[in-house]
């Protein structure tokens, strides 16, 4: 079997062939409180979110803004460690078939040693990573094969201002997904979708990308979802998620609230 | 071996740039240009004649009779201390500060800890013009008011960095957040050897001036062009980069670098990253770093805030594997105790991260003959308040 339809199988994959204007809700894994993590999921997946992200917290994320920073210093304090969110993450797949991907920094991964922590991830039932601060030449060096036998998928990043010749090489080295970041900002800036990022919506739609694309960074309410779902097979929500769950006394009414307010 | 960086800037297994994509186009920028701007003869001309007539330098290599008569052999202090604004910091952000002016960029972004680069940054864009926005942890703005004072008077917006640690590696963070959001005016002006490449490379040269007027100082002084033994102090390790640098392929020259051991390992209080940590990333740059057992980056402790990194730069990292440098460390009592001999046989305060280097004094033998020099990084104006806390 080659490798293209090892990845045309992943579970992330089949999302995107069976349904349009996909939604990614992003958490990160204990927060508010540290338990949290699993139900968060569950009932996700029962408002019909399609994609979960789940981030697990790190003292310094460099790629992050003010809210998702604050949740991840919350889950640390809380008591969260790669040894739980694997706990949580065994906990979530007795009952839960949503495709997770797991976004972190690789000096985490690093420590844990990389192969092994792959591998647990994928035995566990993770689909897919987003490692913002690793390079795409490292992960073609030293991990790809590895994601290729796991039939693990990587996803990158891509920004306004990487040159069409840069997209093609990071699309090409991407599977799941491509994420498209907005606009010059960091996850959590709540400004209208505007002109220039569409006019980098419509150069990136120009290009011979093979991956699906998901649009995230920004997107905060129905209103941008549904705009910028017209230039990507959908979007991702973050900071506006974690805002939501911030004040809640009712997790389950607080989620099925954000989501139905989204696909309203 | 190599002991420079190769063209990805990876010094042996460390450096490289391990950064998210928001932020590739900046570094490629930087990377790209670098090289071609600093060797023009144009940029030369600039950088040599502020550092002559603005900063004050050459800096003296003054040998320290009393102290080498009570070590019994000779020692030489290079005298950064006597660089304008206090420390060897200035000769990085002028370099920087051109390098951003030609390359068009209008205002400037910077992280600081003790105050020394904030100040140093500051005083530049003071210089030329140009707008300068200083990221500071909350928690050390408190520590550092005069520096505080004196980047204000200066010009330069200081931003308390609050989210973390409040403390310099969230200053660094919220700078490069700060140059995510604004790629096309900004340029971030690092002070240190650390950071994805090009930084950690640009840097050491930038602060290289300290070991090229080295030896040419030697030889008039003692007719020979290498010391025997060189001596620096290491946060992110730029005094000890530039102490270094020229050194760096001349075996027969012993490296020494001295690492803050805060209260001592034990302890877990110090900022010894080589001893207490191990190899991860950080901004953007793999190296050693002090991390708890879930690889979640910690607060390091030393009384000097500018040795208060949790790792040290790529290039140091190198040196320590390889062997080519020796890595010692001194506690905050060793510093202390080696500012106040300094002062009383010399009429020298020197700055605390400074002392640290000179604590090395005590650990190590010497020849009568033998030739060594200290980098004396900076002046302790900053440290009156700590060293008279003490009795």
């Amino acid at each position: 079997m080659s490798n293209n339809e090892l990845i045309e199988m992943s579970r992330i994959s089949n999302i995107f062939k069976e349904k349009e204007k996909v939604l990614n809700i992003y958490l990160t894994a204990g927060y508010p409180k540290l338990n949290d993590t699993v139900e968060i999921v569950k009932e996700l997946d029962n408002a019909g979110v399609d994609l979960i992200e789940i981030g697990f917290p790190f003292s310094d994320p460099l790629a992050d803004g003010e809210t998702i920073q604050e949740s991840s210093k919350i889950a640390i304090d809380n008591g969260m460690t790669i040894d739980l969110l694997f706990k949580q993450l065994k906990e979530i797949r007795k009952t839960c078939n949503i495709p997770i991907v797991l976004m972190g920094y690789y000096n985490q991964i690093l420590y844990h040693g990389a192969i092994d922590f792959f591998k647990k991830a994928k035995e566990i039932g993770v689909d897919g990573f987003i490692i913002p601060d690793m390079p795409v030449e490292e992960y073609e060096k030293e991990y790809k094969s590895l994601f290729i036998e796991l039939e693990l998928d990587m996803i990158f990043l891509i920004t306004p201002q990487s040159s069409d010749e840069r997209i093609l090489k990071i699309d090409a080295s991407t599977s799941g997904f491509l994420y498209v970041v907005s606009s010059y900002s960091l996850t959590g800036s709540n400004n209208e979708i505007s002109d220039p990022s569409i006019e980098y919506f419509n150069r990136i739609n120009k290009l011979p990308i093979k991956n699906s694309k998901l649009i995230g960074f920004g997107i905060s309410d129905k209103n941008s979802f549904d705009t910028v779902c017209q230039y990507a097979d959908g979007a991702i929500i973050g900071s506006a998620f974690i805002r939501s769950l911030k004040d809640s006394n009712n997790l389950k009414k607080s989620i099925h609230q954000f989501v139905k307010q989204i696909r309203s | 071996m190599n002991y420079l960086a190769d063209k990805n800037g990876f010094y042996g297994e460390f450096g490289g740039a391990y950064i998210p994509e928001m932020l590739y186009h900046n570094v490629k920028e930087l990377r790209d240009n670098y090289k071609q701007i600093i060797d023009s003869e144009e940029f030369q001309n600039e950088f040599k004649s502020i550092l002559r007539n603005y900063v004050g330098r050459p800096t003296p290599l003054y040998l320290a009779k009393n102290l080498s008569d009570k070590y019994n052999t000779n020692i030489f202090l290079k005298r950064e201390d006597l660089n304008h604004t206090g420390a060897h910091k200035i000769n990085n952000t002028v370099g920087q500060v051109l390098l951003a002016r030609h390359l068009g960029k209008k205002r400037i972004i910077a992280e600081t800890g003790a105050g020394q680069h904030g100040v140093a940054t500051a005083t530049v864009c003071a210089l030329m013009g140009m707008q300068c926005i200083v990221y500071m942890g909350e928690v050390d703005i408190q520590r550092q008011a005069p520096n505080v004072a004196r980047m204000k008077m200066l010009g330069a917006e200081v931003r308390p960095a609050t989210t973390g640690s409040k403390t310099l590696k969230d200053a660094v963070n919220e700078a490069i957040r700060d140059w995510i959001k604004n790629p096309e005016d900004t340029f971030y002006i690092i002070g240190s050897v650390v950071g994805p490449h090009p930084y950690p490379k640009m840097v050491a040269r930038f602060q290289s001036v300290i070991s090229e007027e080295m030896i040419v100082q030697l030889e008039e002084q003692c007719g020979k062009r290498n010391p025997d033994k060189v001596i620096a102090c290491i946060g992110g390790g730029s005094n000890a980069a530039g102490a270094f640098y020229h050194y760096i392929n001349r075996k027969e020259v012993e490296l020494i670098a001295v690492e803050a051991d805060g209260l001592g390992i034990e302890s877990g209080k110090t900022a010894c990253s080589t001893q207490a940590g191990r190899t991860g990333i950080i901004h953007g740059s793999k190296t050693y770093l002090m991390q708890n057992k879930d690889g979640q980056i910690i607060e390091p402790y030393s009384i000097s805030a500018g040795l208060d990194y949790p790792g040290i730069g790529p290039l140091h990292a190198h040196l320590f594997k390889s062997g080519r440098a020796k890595f010692l460390k001194a506690a905050d009592h060793e510093a202390m105790e080696a500012a106040f001999e300094l002062t009383k046989l010399e009429g020298i305060i020197p700055a605390l991260e400074s002392a640290h280097a000179l604590a090395a004094l005590k650990q190590l033998s010497f020849d009568k003959k033998e030739c060594v020099v200290v980098n004396l990084s900076g002046r302790g104006d900053k440290d009156m308040e700590t060293y008279m806390n003490v009795e």
